[in-house]
C-alpha cells in the first residue's frame, strides 16, 4: 500500500509501528469485527453547556481503540460516559444511547455496568490498604468471587495479568503506596482486573510515569487486548499509533473523524484531523 | 568601639548593625512591641501554670489523707468527712459514654450526608444552622432538659421499659432525672463538634478514591463505608475525643437533670452524678477545708482528664486533617 | 482468556437497597441534628418569648415566693461581668495573637500555642476554682471581680488564637510593601497588618463575649449571685445565666417562666451575636 505524506513526513520509527499495525489489522476485516460498545448520537450537558455533540461510534470486541485531541476536546468527558463515570458530576445530563452488547448501559443497573466496563485513571489512586486489598476489594463488594483461597486466586490472576505479580508476590500485605508510581498504576489496573470486565477505560493511563513505565503499561495492552476490549484516551499521537488499532480524532466536542489508526495518521480524510496529526496545532 | 557605622538602605541616617544599639531599637518601637506581645504571650503560661499550682496547692488535705484511693473509694460522707471520687467518675464517665453511644452514629451520619450527598449550599447551610448548636449556653440545654426531657422520659418510661428492659442498665426505679437523660442532652451538645469536623474532614478526602471504588462498580454507601470513612477515620476518631472532653467537663446541663445522687448503681434510670456537677452543687454548700478541699481536688481530677482527652483529640485531627491515608 | 464473569451480579439487588437504606439513614440523622437546632429556637421563642414583659428588664426579683419582678441586677451584672471579662481577656488574648502571629516561630511560640489549647479545654468549673482560689478566698468574700476574671481567662486563649488566624490571614505582600517604605516593625504591625485582619479580630472578640456571655459554672462561687443591685465591683452580683438555674431548679411556677424569659433573651442575644459575626466573616472571606 503507497504511503502518501503531503505534509511533514513521520519519524522513522513510527512508520514501522504503522506498518505492523497495517499487518495487523488487515486480518481484522469489517466481517470478523464485532462491536463491543457503540455510541448513538450521545450529547452531553456540564448544566447548560455542551460538552459533546452527538456522538456516534464503535469499540470493536479484541480491539484496541484510541481517542486522540487537543486538550478540552471532550475525549476524557466521552471516554467517561462509557462507564457512566459522568454521572458523578453534579447538574450533567446525557442524551442519546450507549450500548453494550445491544444493551443501553443508561437504563441498566449502574454499578453492574461499571464492574463490566473497568477504568483506570490518569493517577493512579490505589486505596490506602494493601497490595492484596486493593486488588481484591472488587470481586468481593460484586460477589464475583467466593471464598479464602478463590479469591487468593483471582488476585493472583489479576496482578499476573497486569504484569505486577512477580514484583509484589512476596509483599502482597504491605501498603500499595510503597511501590512506585509505574507499579502503582498496573497495581490499578489488576485492581480493575480483577471484577473480570468486558472492557477496559484507560484515561491517560501513562501521562504521570517516566518512559519505561509507559512502555510496560503499552506492553501490557497489547497482552490484555484479547482478554479485554480496550479504549484509551492519550494526549501522545505516537502512544495511539503504537497501541491502537482504531483511533477517534475529537475536537471541540465532537468526533471529527474514526477509522483504522493507520487511516487516521497516514490518510486522514478529514482537514482538521490532518492538521492535527501533522501537528499544526495541537 | 571600632567598628564601622554602616548606614540601613533604607533610611541613610538610621545605623545598622552592631551600630544599632538596644536603644536605638527601642526608639523604633520595634523592642517595645515585641516586648510587650511577648509578656503578653507568657501570660498563658503564667496563668495555667498558676491554675496547676492553686489546684494542687488547695487539695493538699486531701491529697495526703487519702492518697490514690480518692480515685477508687465509693463513699462522698461530707460529715464524717470521708471522702471519695469514684461515683462521680462513674457518673461522668457513663453520662459522657452514653452521649458518645448516641452521637456518634448520629454525628457521623449527619456528617457523611452533609459531604457526600447534599448539594454544596444546602451542606453549607445546614452545617451553619448545626454549628449554631454549639453555641447555646449549657444552662439554656439545661432548661429544656428539665422541662422537656425529663418529662417526655417519664411519660416514654413504658415505651423503654418494654423495648429496653430486657438489659440490666434500663431497669430498676425511673424517676426521670437520670443518667439517661444527662446522656441525651450531652448527646446533642456533643452533635456539632463530631458533625462539623467530621464534614470537613471527609470532605478533604481525594476524589480520585471515590472515583477509583466507583469504577470498581461500587454503590454510593458502599464507597462511603469501604473507602472514604477509613481514610477519614484519624479525623473522625479526633472528633469523637474532642466531643468527649467537651462531655467530660459540661457543668449546667448534667447537674439540671442527673437528680444528684452520689451512689454508682448499674442502671441509666438511676439518678447520678459528675465531677462537674458535685462541684457546681457543693461549694458553696462545703463547710471546713477538707470538703472544699476534696472539691478541689476533685476539680484537679477532671482537669487531668480533660488535657489527655483533649492532648488525643488534637494530635487524631491534625493528623486527619494533613495526611489522612495511613 | 478468562471466563466471563455473570452479566448481572448476584447481589445487585441487595446492595442497591443498602445503599438507598442508608444513604436515607444519614439524611434523617442531618434532620434530626438540624432540627434539634430548630427545636430549641422555636420553643424558647414561643415559651419564652411570649411571657416577656418589659418588667424583666427594668425590675429587681422580689421576694421568694412572691410573683413579678424582673431581672434588671441580673442584666447588669452580666454586662459589668463581661466588662471585666474583656479588660482582662482581649488585650492579653490580641497581644499574645500578635506574638504569635508577627514574632513567632520559635520553641517558645509552639509552647505558647499548647498551653493555649490547653486552657481552652479546661472545664468552665475548674476556671471558676481558679478565680475562687485567687480571688474569693483572699478576699474571704464573693464579687464581680472574681467572676468577671474568671470569664477573662476563659476568654484569653480564644482571643489568642482567633487573633492569630487573622492576622496570619493578613497577605505577606503588605507587610513587605509597608516594610519597604521605611516603616519599621512595629509601625507596619500597627498601621497595616491589624486595620487589614480588624474585621476577623473584631468578630472574634464578638464571638468569645457571646460565649462566655452563656457561662454559668464558673459564676456560682465567684460571683455567686445576689437579689439586689450590686454597686462597684467588690460585691457578689446577680448575671443572667446564673439566675436562669437558680429560678429553672426552685419549685415556684412564676420562676419557671422567669427562667424560660430570661433563657430567651440570652439565647436571643447570643444567637444573634454569633449569626452577625458569622455573616461578616463569611463576607470577608469569600470571593467577590
Amino acid at each position: 500500500m503507497p504511503v502518501k505524506l503531503d505534509a511533514k513526513p513521520a519519524e522513522p520509527a513510527m512508520m514501522q509501528d504503522l506498518r505492523l499495525h497495517e499487518r495487523e489489522t488487515e486480518a481484522a476485516t469489517p466481517a470478523t469485527r464485532t462491536a463491543k460498545l457503540s455510541a448513538e448520537d450521545l450529547n452531553f450537558f456540564y448544566g447548560s453547556f455542551q460538552a459533546l455533540h452527538g456522538i456516534s461510534m464503535q469499540v470493536y470486541e479484541q480491539h484496541v481503540t484510541a481517542f486522540i485531541g487537543p486538550s478540552g476536546c471532550g475525549k476524557s468527558t466521552f471516554l467517561r460516559t462509557l462507564n457512566r463515570m459522568n454521572e458523578t458530576v453534579r447538574g450533567s445530563r446525557v442524551e442519546g444511547r450507549v450500548m453494550l452488547d445491544g444493551e443501553n448501559i443508561l437504563e441498566a443497573e449502574v454499578s453492574d455496568v461499571r464492574r463490566r466496563v473497568g477504568m483506570v485513571f490518569q493517577r493512579s489512586n490505589p486505596f490506602p490498604k494493601s497490595i492484596f486489598d486493593n486488588v481484591a476489594y472488587g470481586p468481593k463488594i460484586n460477589g464475583t468471587v467466593k471464598g479464602k483461597s478463590a479469591l487468593r486466586d483471582k488476585v493472583e490472576q489479576s496482578l499476573r495479568r497486569a504484569a505486577l505479580w512477580d514484583e509484589v508476590k512476596d509483599k502482597l500485605h504491605e501498603s500499595a503506596y510503597g511501590l512506585s508510581g509505574g507499579q502503582q498504576q498496573r497495581l490499578c489496573i489488576a485492581r480493575a482486573l480483577a471484577v473480570d470486565p468486558e472492557v477496559l477505560l484507560l484515561d491517560e493511563p501513562c501521562s504521570a510515569l517516566d518512559p519505561i513505565a509507559t512502555a510496560k503499561i503499552e506492553d501490557l495492552i497489547f497482552q490484555l487486548k484479547d482478554s479485554c476490549t480496550i479504549v484509551i484516551v492519550t494526549h501522545n499521537m505516537q502512544q495511539a499509533a503504537r497501541v491502537a488499532d482504531y483511533t477517534g480524532f475529537f475536537l471541540l466536542g465532537k468526533l471529527i473523524e474514526f477509522d483504522l489508526t493507520s487511516q487516521i495518521f497516514k490518510n486522514p480524510s478529514k482537514r482538521q484531523t490532518e492538521d492535527y496529526v501533522t501537528g499544526r496545532f495541537g | 568601639m571600632t567598628t564601622p557605622v554602616a548606614h540601613s538602605a533604607t533610611n541613610p541616617r538610621r545605623p545598622s548593625g552592631r551600630a544599632r544599639t538596644f536603644w536605638t531599637r527601642l526608639k523604633t518601637g520595634d523592642e517595645v512591641a515585641f516586648l510587650i506581645t511577648l509578656a503578653c504571650a507568657a501570660s498563658v503560661l503564667l496563668v495555667t501554670g498558676l491554675l496547676v499550682f492553686e489546684l494542687y496547692q488547695n487539695s493538699a488535705l486531701p491529697r495526703h489523707k487519702f492518697g490514690w484511693s480518692f480515685l477508687t473509694t465509693d463513699v462522698w460522707d461530707p460529715v464524717a468527712e470521708e471522702f471519695g471520687a469514684l461515683p462521680f467518675i462513674y457518673g461522668t464517665l457513663v453520662t459522657s459514654a452514653l452521649a458518645l453511644v448516641i452521637g456518634i452514629p448520629l454525628g457521623v451520619g449527619a456528617a457523611i450526608f452533609l459531604a457526600e450527598l447534599a448539594p454544596a449550599r444546602i451542606s453549607a447551610g445546614l452545617t451553619f444552622l448545626i454549628e449554631l448548636l454549639a453555641a447555646v449556653p449549657s444552662v439554656i440545654y439545661g432548661l429544656l432538659g428539665i422541662f422537656i426531657l425529663v418529662p417526655a422520659l417519664r411519660s416514654a418510661e413504658p415505651t423503654l421499659r418494654a423495648v429496653l428492659g430486657w438489659m440490666p442498665i434500663f431497669q430498676g426505679p425511673f424517676y426521670g432525672v437520670s443518667l439517661l437523660s444527662a446522656g441525651v442532652v450531652l448527646s446533642v451538645m456533643i452533635l456539632p463538634f463530631i458533625i462539623s469536623i467530621s464534614r470537613e474532614v471527609i470532605l478533604a478526602v481525594p476524589n480520585d478514591q471515590r472515583e477509583a471504588a466507583l469504577a470498581l462498580g461500587a454503590t454510593r454507601w458502599e464507597t462511603t463505608w469501604d473507602i472514604v470513612l477509613p481514610y477519614a477515620k484519624n479525623g473522625i476518631t479526633g472528633s469523637i475525643f474532642l466531643a468527649l472532653a467537651r462531655a467530660l467537663g459540661e457543668t449546667m446541663a448534667v447537674t439540671m437533670v442527673i437528680g444528684n445522687d452520689p451512689k454508682i448503681v448499674g442502671s441509666l434510670f438511676a439518678p447520678g452524678y459528675t465531677i462537674a456537677a458535685v462541684i457546681a452543687n457543693e461549694f458553696t454548700e462545703a463547710t471546713g477545708d477538707m470538703y472544699s478541699g476534696a472539691l478541689i481536688e476533685l476539680g484537679l481530677v477532671l482537669f487531668g482528664l480533660t488535657i489527655i482527652i483533649n492532648a488525643v483529640a488534637r494530635i487524631l485531627v491534625s493528623g486527619g486533617r494533613l495526611k489522612g491515608a495511613p | 482468556m478468562t471466563a466471563a464473569a455473570p452479566l448481572r451480579s448476584a447481589n445487585t439487588t441487595r446492595r442497591k437497597v443498602v445503599n438507598v437504606v442508608m444513604l436515607t439513614l444519614t439524611g434523617l440523622c442531618t434532620l434530626v441534628a438540624a432540627g434539634t437546632l430548630v427545636f430549641i429556637l422555636g420553643y424558647l421563642f414561643i415559651h419564652g418569648g411570649s411571657s416577656l414583659t418589659l418588667d424583666f428588664f427594668t425590675k429587681l426579683p422580689t421576694p421568694v415566693g412572691e410573683a413579678g419582678g424582673g431581672m434588671a441586677n441580673a442584666i447588669l451584672g452580666s454586662a459589668k461581668l463581661l466588662l471585666i471579662a474583656m479588660l482582662v481577656g482581649v488585650p492579653l488574648g490580641f497581644m499574645g495573637g500578635v506574638y504569635l502571629s508577627e514574632f513567632g516561630g520559635s520553641a517558645f511560640s509552639f509552647f505558647v500555642r499548647y498551653t493555649t489549647d490547653l486552657l481552652n479545654g479546661v472545664p468552665s468549673i475548674v476556671i471558676g476554682i481558679f478565680a475562687y482560689t485567687v480571688i474569693v478566698l483572699p478576699q474571704k468574700h464573693f464579687s464581680t471581680l472574681a467572676g468577671g476574671l474568671a470569664l477573662g481567662v476563659m476568654m484569653i486563649p480564644i482571643a489568642i488564637r482567633s487573633s492569630e488566624e487573622f492576622l496570619r490571614a493578613v497577605p505577606i505582600s503588605l507587610r513587605e510593601g509597608s516594610m519597604a517604605l521605611g516603616a519599621s516593625k512595629a509601625r507596619s504591625i500597627l498601621t497595616v497588618v491589624i486595620p487589614a485582619a480588624k474585621h476577623g479580630i473584631l468578630t472574634g472578640i464578638m464571638l468569645n463575649l457571646a460565649r462566655v456571655a452563656g457561662e454559668t459554672a464558673p459564676l456560682l462561687f465567684t460571683s455567686f449571685g445576689n437579689r439586689y443591685w450590686s454597686p462597684g465591683w467588690d460585691q457578689p452580683t446577680a448575671a443572667l445565666p446564673v439566675m436562669i438555674f437558680n429560678y429553672a431548679i426552685s419549685p415556684y411556677e412564676d420562676w419557671h417562666r422567669q427562667a424560660w424569659s430570661a433563657g430567651f433573651v440570652l439565647l436571643a442575644l447570643v444567637l444573634t451575636v454569633n449569626i452577625v459575626a458569622r455573616i461578616i466573616i463569611s463576607k470577608r472571606t469569600s470571593p467577590r
